[in-house]
C-alpha cells in the first residue's frame, strides 16, 4: 500500500520550487498551462497544412480520392493502432509517476518510446515503398491515372503532413528516452510535472495522426 | 538653495546598492542570466542593432528618391534595400520592441512577481532571436533578398534570384522566440499575480501584453509553417503554391496575411498599453473607462484575426469575400476609437505635465489617429483599389508602426529608464528629441499620402519628375527624423554615468514597479506586495513636482 511507505531516504523527497513560484501547486499549474498554450501553437502550425488539404480536396476531389487509394491502408492502420497503444502506455506512465512507482514509470516510458520507434520504422518502410512506386513529387513522379498534376499535389501534401508529424514523433521519442533516464535516476519521485507535460505532448502527436489517417488514407475507401 | 551637485550627492545614497545590475558582474552573468530584467536589456541592445541596420537601408532609399532618375542604386539593389528594411524592422525590431524589452522588464514587476513563469525559456527566446537574426544578417551579407518582406509566391519560390531560403529560415527561428515570449507572458499573467491583484486591478499595459501574447501564440505558427512550405517549394521545385500542379499562389497570400494582419496588432497593441500608462500618470488622473480600454485590447486581438482579406482586395478574391472583409475591417475602428476617446477623456480636467514621455504619448494619439483613419480609407473597397500598392499604403502603415509603435516605445523607454538604470535622462534634450521626432515624422510621411493619392506606386527607385517635390520633402523629413532618433541614443548613454539619480519613483506614479528601489533588486521586491485597490489612483488636486528640466 502507498500509505504504508516510509517517507525518508527512499521515499519522495520535497519537490524543489523555483524562485518565481510560491508553492508546488502554482508551479505545476503554470507548467501545465504553458504546455497547453504551446499545443495551441502547434494546432495552428499544422493548421495551415490542414487548410491547404481542405482547399485542394474540395477543388480536386476525384484526383485526391484516386491518389489516396495508392496509400497502404494496412500499414497506416497498423500505425494508428501503434500510436494509440503508445498513448495508453503514456497515460499509465503519468499514473505511475503520480504513485511514485519508479520502476513501473521507467518501463512505461521506454515502452512508449519503443512504440514510437515502431511507428517510425513502419513509416520509413512506407516512404521507401512510395519511392519505389514513383510517388514522390518532383522529377521522378509517375502517374498513369487521370489528373497526374493534381495527384502529385496530393502526394506533396501527404509528405508535408506526415513528414511534419514524423518530426514531432522523433522529438517525442527523444524526450521520452531522456525522461526514462532521469526517471531511472529517481528525478521524478517528488515532482512528476515533466512526465505529465511530456504526456500532453505525446497525446497531441497521437491526436494529429488520428486526423491525418482518415484524411490521407481513408478518403479513397468506401 | 542647493546646487545640482549637492542634490546629486544627497540622492546618491538612495540609489540601491544591491540591485539586479550589481548582483552579478561579468559577461557570463549576462549571457547565462535568467533575470527577466537583464533579458529585457539584452533584447534592447539586440533590437537597437537591427534598428540601425534597417534605418541605414531606409536612408539609402530616401537618398535615392531625392531625384526622379535611378542614380544612386540600381532597381535590383533598391528591391533588396526595401526588403531588408521591411524584414528587419518588422520581425527584428517592431515585434520584439515593446513586448520583449519593456514587457520583459516591467511585466513581472507590475504583477508583483519575482520573475516570469519560465525564466530559462525566456533566455532561450533571446538566443533563438539572436540565431534568427544571425541568419537574416547572413542572407544580407551574402547578397540580400529582393522579394519584399511579404515573400509572395510564385516570385519567391520560382523567380527570385536571392537568398530567400536562409532569410525565411531566420524569420522562422525568430518566430519561435516570439511564441515563447507570448507563452511566457500568458502563463505569468495567469499564475503569478500578487495577492489581491485581480484581473480588473491589472495595469492596462498588462492587458495589452496579454492581448499581444495571444496573437503571438496563435498567429506566429501559421507564418512559420507558411514560410517553411514556401522554402521547401523553392528548394524542391514543386509544392502546394505551384500553379503547375493546380496549386494556388493566392493560398500563400491568405496564409501570410492570416499571420501578418494580426501581426500588425502585435505592432500596435503594446504601444497602446504604454500610452495608457503614460497618459494617466502625467494627467494625474485615474484612467477614464478602464474596463473599456482593457476590453478594447482583447477586441482588437480577436477582430485582428478576421480581417486579413483586406490585403487581397485586388488579388482576385470574390467580391463578396471582399465585402465581408471590408465590413470586419471597419469594425476594428470601434475598439481603436474607444481607446483614443478614453485617453482624451482621461486628460480632460487633469493636471497635465508635459514631460518627455507625455510628449511621446501625445504624439502617439495624434499620429495613431491619422494612421487609423487612413486605415478606414483602405478598408473601403473602392478607395483601396485606387490606392493599392501606392505610397498611400506606405504612409498609412508608417503612421501606425512608426508614428504609433516606435513613438510609444520611445515614450515607454523614457518613462521606465529611471527604473531600468536608476538614473534620469536629461529632460531638456528629451523634450527636444520628442518634438523633433514629431515634426520629422510628419514631414517624412505626410507627403507620402499625397504622393500615393496622386498615383506614385511603392517599390520603385525611379519616378516621373512631377512627384519630385513630395519626395524632397519626405527625404528632408527623414533626415530630421534620423537626428531625432540619434539624440536619445547619445543622451541615454550619457545618462548611464552622469544622469541624476532617480530614486524609486521619480514620476510619483502608482503601479507596483514603482514601489521597489531603482534599479530593482534581483528578485524585484523585498517581500511580495499585496494589492488592495484599483490601479491608477492619481489625484489631479495633489500637487506633485515633476519638473525635471534642471536635470
Amino acid at each position: 500500500m502507498e500509505t504504508t511507505k516510509i517517507v525518508g531516504a527512499t521515499g519522495p523527497s520535497r519537490p524543489t520550487v523555483e524562485t518565481q513560484f510560491d508553492d508546488v501547486e502554482q508551479q505545476r499549474e503554470a507548467a501545465q498551462l504553458g504546455m497547453w498554450i504551446f499545443l495551441a501553437t502547434e494546432v495552428l502550425f499544422f493548421g495551415a497544412l490542414f487548410l491547404a488539404y481542405t482547399v485542394y480536396r474540395f477543388v480536386y476531389g476525384s484526383a485526391f480520392v484516386e491518389a489516396s487509394r495508392r496509400l497502404d491502408v494496412v500499414l497506416g492502420g497498423t500505425n494508428t493502432a501503434v500510436l494509440l497503444v503508445s498513448s495508453l502506455l503514456m497515460a499509465l506512465a503519468v499514473r505511475a509517476a503520480q504513485l511514485h512507482q519508479r520502476k513501473q514509470l521507467v518501463r512505461l516510458l521506454l515502452g512508449t518510446a519503443f512504440l514510437g520507434l515502431v511507428f517510425m520504422s513502419i513509416k520509413a518502410f512506407e516512404y521507401r515503398k512510395d519511392f519505389v512506386d514513383h510517388l514522390i513529387p518532383g522529377a521522378h513522379f509517375q502517374w498513369t491515372g487521370a489528373d497526374p498534376r493534381n495527384a502529385e499535389l496530393f502526394f506533396w501534401i501527404y509528405f508535408a503532413m506526415t513528414g511534419l508529424h514524423a518530426i514531432h514523433v522523433t522529438v517525442g521519442i527523444g524526450v521520452l528516452l531522456l525522461l526514462a533516464v532521469l526517471a531511472q535516476r529517481g528525478k521524478f519521485t517528488a515532482n512528476y510535472n515533466p512526465i505529465e507535460i511530456a504526456g500532453l505532448y505525446w497525446h497531441f502527436v497521437d491526436v494529429v495522426w488520428v486526423f491525418l489517417f482518415p484524411l490521407l488514407y481513408l478518403v479513397g475507401h468506401r | 538653495m542647493k546646487s545640482a551637485t549637492e542634490i546629486d550627492i544627497e540622492l546618491e545614497g538612495e540609489m540601491a546598492r544591491d540591485n539586479y545590475l550589481t548582483a552579478e558582474i561579468g559577461v557570463r552573468s549576462w549571457l547565462f542570466t535568467t533575470d527577466h530584467k537583464r533579458i529585457g536589456i539584452l533584447y534592447l541592445w539586440t533590437i537597437l542593432i537591427f534598428f540601425i541596420i534597417a534605418s541605414v537601408a531606409a536612408a539609402l532609399m530616401r537618398i535615392e528618391l531625392l531625384t526622379p532618375q535611378g542614380d544612386l542604386v540600381t532597381s535590383d539593389t533598391y528591391n533588396k534595400l526595401f526588403t531588408i528594411h521591411g524584414v528587419l524592422m518588422v520581425w527584428f525590431f517592431l515585434i520584439p520592441s515593446i513586448p520583449a524589452v519593456l514587457g520583459n522588464f516591467v511585466l513581472p514587476m507590475m504583477l508583483g512577481a519575482r520573475d516570469v513563469a519560465f525564466p530559462k525559456l525566456n533566455l532561450l527566446s533571446w538566443y533563438l532571436f539572436i540565431g534568427g537574426g544571425a541568419l537574416a544578417l547572413w542572407s544580407l551579407i551574402h547578397g540580400g533578398v529582393d522579394t519584399g518582406w511579404t515573400f509572395y509566391t510564385p516570385y519567391s519560390t520560382t523567380y527570385a534570384n536571392s537568398h530567400v531560403i536562409s532569410m525565411a529560415a531566420g524569420i522562422f527561428v525568430a518566430g519561435f522566440s516570439s511564441i515563447i515570449t507570448g507563452m511566457n507572458f500568458i502563463v505569468t499573467i495567469h499564475k503569478l499575480r500578487a495577492p489581491g491583484l485581480t484581473w480588473f486591478r491589472l495595469p492596462l499595459f498588462v492587458w495589452s501584453l496579454y492581448a499581444t501574447s495571444l496573437i503571438l501564440v496563435l498567429a506566429t505558427p501559421v507564418l512559420a509553417i507558411t514560410l517553411a512550405l514556401m522554402s521547401v517549394e523553392r528548394f524542391w521545385g514543386v509544392g502546394i503554391f505551384d500553379p503547375k500542379l493546380g496549386g494556388d499562389p493566392i493560398l500563400f497570400q491568405h496564409l501570410f496575411w492570416f499571420y501578418s494582419h494580426p501581426a500588425v496588432y502585435i505592432m500596435i497593441l503594446p504601444g497602446m498599453g504604454v500610452v495608457s500608462e503614460l497618459i494617466t500618470c502625467f494627467s494625474r488622473k485615474p484612467i477614464f473607462g478602464y474596463g473599456f480600454i482593457a476590453a478594447a485590447s482583447m477586441a482588437i486581438a480577436v477582430l485582428g484575426f478576421l480581417v486579413w482579406g483586406h490585403h487581397m482586395f485586388v488579388s482576385g478574391q470574390s467580391i463578396y469575400a471582399g465585402m465581408v472583409f471590408s465590413i470586419l475591417s471597419f469594425l476594428v475602428a470601434v475598439p481603436s476609437a474607444i481607446k483614443v476617446f478614453n485617453w482624451t477623456a482621461t486628460m480632460h480636467k487633469g493636471s497635465i505635465h508635459f514631460t518627455t514621455p507625455m510628449l511621446y504619448a501625445l504624439s502617439f494619439i495624434g499620429l495613431f489617429t491619422i494612421g487609423g483613419l487612413t486605415g478606414l480609407f483602405l478598408a473601403a473597397l473602392a478607395v483601396d483599389v485606387h490606392v493599392t500598392d501606392t505610397y498611400f499604403i506606405v504612409a498609412h502603415f508608417h503612421y501606425i508602426m512608426v508614428g504609433g509603435m516606435v513613438t510609444a516605445f520611445m515614450g515607454g523607454l523614457h518613462y521606465w529608464w529611471p527604473k531600468i538604470t536608476g538614473r534620469l535622462y536629461p529632460e531638456f534634450w528629451g523634450k527636444l528629441a520628442a518634438i523633433t521626432t514629431f515634426l520629422g515624422f510628419n514631414l517624412t510621411f505626410f507627403p507620402q499620402f499625397l504622393l500615393g493619392y496622386l498615383g506614385m506606386p511603392r517599390r520603385y527607385h525611379a519616378y516621373p519628375p512631377e512627384f519630385q517635390i513630395f519626395h524632397v520633402f519626405s527625404t528632408a523629413g527623414a533626415s530630421i527624423l534620423g537626428v531625432a532618433y540619434l539624440m536619445p541614443l547619445i543622451y541615454f548613454l550619457w545618462s548611464l554615468k552622469h544622469g541624476r539619480v532617480a530614486g524609486p519613483n521619480p514620476w510619483c506614479a502608482t503601479g507596483l514597479e514603482w514601489q521597489t528601489p531603482s534599479p530593482p533588486p534581483k528578485h524585484n521586491f523585498e517581500e511580495t506586495p499585496i494589492v488592495t485597490g484599483k490601479p491608477y489612483q492619481y489625484s489631479a488636486e495633489e500637487d506633485v513636482d515633476l519638473d525635471l528640466a534642471n536635470a
